[in-house]
């Protein structure tokens, strides 16, 4: 393996730094490097960029505004919040940006059946609406925990025609639905487009999920130069595979700008899903990147509060970049999460998902240390509608 | 010469098929994994891959993922298995290959499995999730404490790059039968022959077709095609469809009808 000059471009064989990779059975490697080839024709392909561009638009609603959150900021002092707002965008969460560009390469692939693994729901829940707007066959595998734990989501994968297949093997979480789904692709790989939804599995996906997220860092780098005459001192996201993160992140890399990722801490050390500040290089679904394992390199069990934050590994492009020291990641817990979406509630009427929440948590603990001439903008990945039913109970349980 | 290449040698004298069964290490537990596959020297068995549990088997179906599953919740690691290894190995010359998944073998070390596995007297390494494109470092440590690491093929793997996956490896060449997952199968996948002709064509190492090989007729079916047929899942549900004090014997029974087919005659 050899490494990468600069942070923009995985080598040849799919390596940021030491990190990334192609770990999959022999089976797949055609569909890949098919699948590689076609994202690096149609990327430089004005007509894809073009129709790409219509629907981000007219359909995903984008581009999605920036938001100051003044009575936060009023209350907590210190630097001033802007927030990303991704939940603004269509189904709810910024997974439609990826979901429509895959889509696209699909359609332009040639194929008319479409597989996607889903924790939380979201990028289920894009994938299966890219599909009803395409014509396209799409199943869902969801680990049986989350189909109980993000039932609304379930609801809406179903009605916008979608197969939706609860996966029980092992946690029952999204590290379950997407053997799952990796399985189903090695079976009908022929046929079969995987739409991958987060920034980590085996190369191209990492590059490909990254490029079609990035749209979240164009705009809002451009709106805060707009909005308030220069860059943020630091943009927060959540991270677990790390798509909003790597988005987010992606403009801002080359600008003198702090970039801090929010890991899901759980409960505590015992009971947590934050990979890179408790777990250690290994390889998992595709890629060799930092994971949650046990000694014997098993796969560890994880806990988040969040669904979409509960997978025991992390896109390799975040590994680079903690190694590179060019972000720093922090964890937060289930609790400082509630706390922060129930703050942001009711001081700017915006209710987070849970994902984005960790994000938050972060800002509101580090605006009151900053001075008041200070930016921040936190990508406010996506809405929290679907963890009513998780917030409720965390609540009535905490008392 | 290694055993690997002794056994292909010793087949394609006698005009037959190397014939090599699965056994899940750990499942039910330890000891009954570390008699099943003496018993299938026993019964004919001229090489046994020795599966490893992963919590995460992508390439497994339901049979291997649950078997696997058991055996981790019975406590096996790899330590547990490389001591199997030795034990098997103590009672018979019949090579044997070690199958998991990368991740354990990268937390134990590359450089001190090799070594560790030498010790233990395995031959080779399948890892089904480790590409010649990506396992270098692997390679190099497996060469040299004189293992074979074992390079696999499927249907969709183009004619240029089976010749350059062979040319990464060494012993065999595991030919996956069919796109999909391991488990039993019916009947052979459409288009076999043409794939395992075309391996043929493409590369020099000996063919070891393994995935849904489940009866002795599809080993008879594989006479002339190949030099090896792997049988894991169908041995695996025999083994679970019998009472457990006739389990063993009546997988072995299987792999001995399996050992008749593969004569050839």
């Amino acid at each position: 393996m050899t490494t990468t000059a600069d942070t923009h471009t995985p080598d040849a064989a799919g390596y940021f730094g030491t990190w990334g990779g192609r770990y999959v059975p022999e089976t797949l490697v055609p569909a890949l490097v098919e699948l590689e080839d076609a994202f690096m024709r149609l990327r430089d392909d004005s007509a894809f960029q073009t129709e790409l561009e219509r629907l981000l638009h007219h359909y995903a609603g984008r581009p999605t505004p920036i938001y100051e959150a003044r009575r936060l900021h009023e209350e907590l002092g210190g630097a001033r919040i802007w927030l990303k707002r991704e939940d603004l965008a269509h189904t709810g969460a910024h997974k439609i940006n990826n979901a429509l560009g895959q889509a696209l390469l699909a359609v332009r692939s040639g194929k008319r059946r479409v597989i996607a693994e889903t924790g939380a729901g979201q990028h289920g829940v894009a994938t299966a609406t890219v599909c009803a707007m395409f014509g396209l066959e799409c199943v869902v595998y969801m680990g049986e925990e989350d189909v109980h734990r993000q039932a609304l989501n379930v609801v809406r994968m179903r009605m916008l025609g979608a197969e939706v297949v609860p996966v029980t093997s092992g946690s029952q979480t999204l590290k379950d639905a997407i053997n799952e789904a990796l399985r189903d692709w090695v079976t009908h790989v022929e046929s079969t487009f995987y739409l991958f939804g987060s920034a980590t599995g085996p190369h191209p996906y990492p590059l490909i999920v990254r490029e079609f997220q990035k749209v979240i860092g164009i705009e809002s780098r451009a709106q805060m130069l707009e909005q308030t005459g220069r860059l943020p001192d630091t943009v927060i996201a959540c991270v677990n595979g790390g798509s909003n993160a790597i988005g987010i992140f992606h403009s801002f890399v080359g600008d003198p700008v702090g970039l801090v990722g929010v890991e899901a801490g759980g409960t505590g050390p015992a009971q947590t899903a934050a990979t890179l500040e408790a777990g250690s290089p290994g390889i998992l679904h595709g890629a060799i990147s930092y994971l949650l394992q046990d000694e014997d390199g098993q796969i560890a069990p994880t806990h988040s509060i969040a669904a979409g934050l509960d997978y025991p590994g992390v896109g390799p492009e975040h590994a680079y970049l903690r190694d590179a020291g060019r972000a720093s990641y922090v964890s937060v817990t289930d609790e400082q999460a509630l706390e922060a979406l129930q703050t942001l509630a009711r001081f700017e009427g915006i209710i987070p998902a849970l994902e984005s929440a960790h994000a938050m948590a972060h800002a509101i603990e580090l605006a009151p240390t900053l001075p008041g001439d200070a930016l921040i903008l936190v990508n406010l990945s996506g809405r929290g509608d679907k963890d009513m039913d998780t917030v409720v109970s965390a609540l009535g349980a905490a008392g | 010469m290694s055993r690997i290449a002794a056994a292909f040698t010793d087949a394609g004298a006698d005009g037959r098929l190397v014939i090599a069964p699965y056994v899940a290490l750990g499942y039910p537990d330890m000891p009954t994994s570390v008699a099943l596959a003496r018993a299938y020297v026993d019964a004919g068995a001229n090489m046994l891959e020795l599966g490893v549990p992963f919590s995460d088997p992508i390439a497994d179906g339901p049979t291997i993922q649950r078997a696997t599953q058991r055996a981790l919740a019975e406590g096996a690691t790899l330590t547990g298995c490389i001591e199997a290894a030795a034990t098997i190995r103590a009672s018979t010359d019949a090579p044997l290959v070690l199958m998991g998944y990368a991740n354990p073998f990268l937390q134990w070390g590359y450089e001190d499995l090799a070594r560790d596995l030498r010790d233990a007297g395995v031959d080779g390494l399948i890892v089904p999730d480790l590409l010649p494109d990506d396992n270098e470092e692997l390679a190099l440590a497996c060469s040299a404490h004189g293992l074979d690491v074992i390079p696999l093929v499927a249907p969709t793997t183009p004619s240029d790059r089976i010749g350059r996956v062979a040319e990464r490896g060494s012993g065999f060449l595991y030919c996956v039968s069919l796109t999909g997952v391991t488990g039993r199968r019916q009947d052979l996948q459409t288009g076999l022959a043409a794939f395992l002709q075309r391996v043929g064509e493409s590369a020099a190492l000996p063919r070891a077709v393994g995935f849904g090989i489940s009866t002795p007729a599809h080993v008879r079916a594989l006479c002339g095609q190949a030099e090896a047929a792997i049988m894991a899942s169908a041995l695996i549900d025999i083994f679970d469809a019998a009472p457990p004090s006739k389990a063993v014997a009546r997988a072995a029974a299987q792999v001995e009808a399996m050992a008749d087919a593969a004569a050839c005659r």
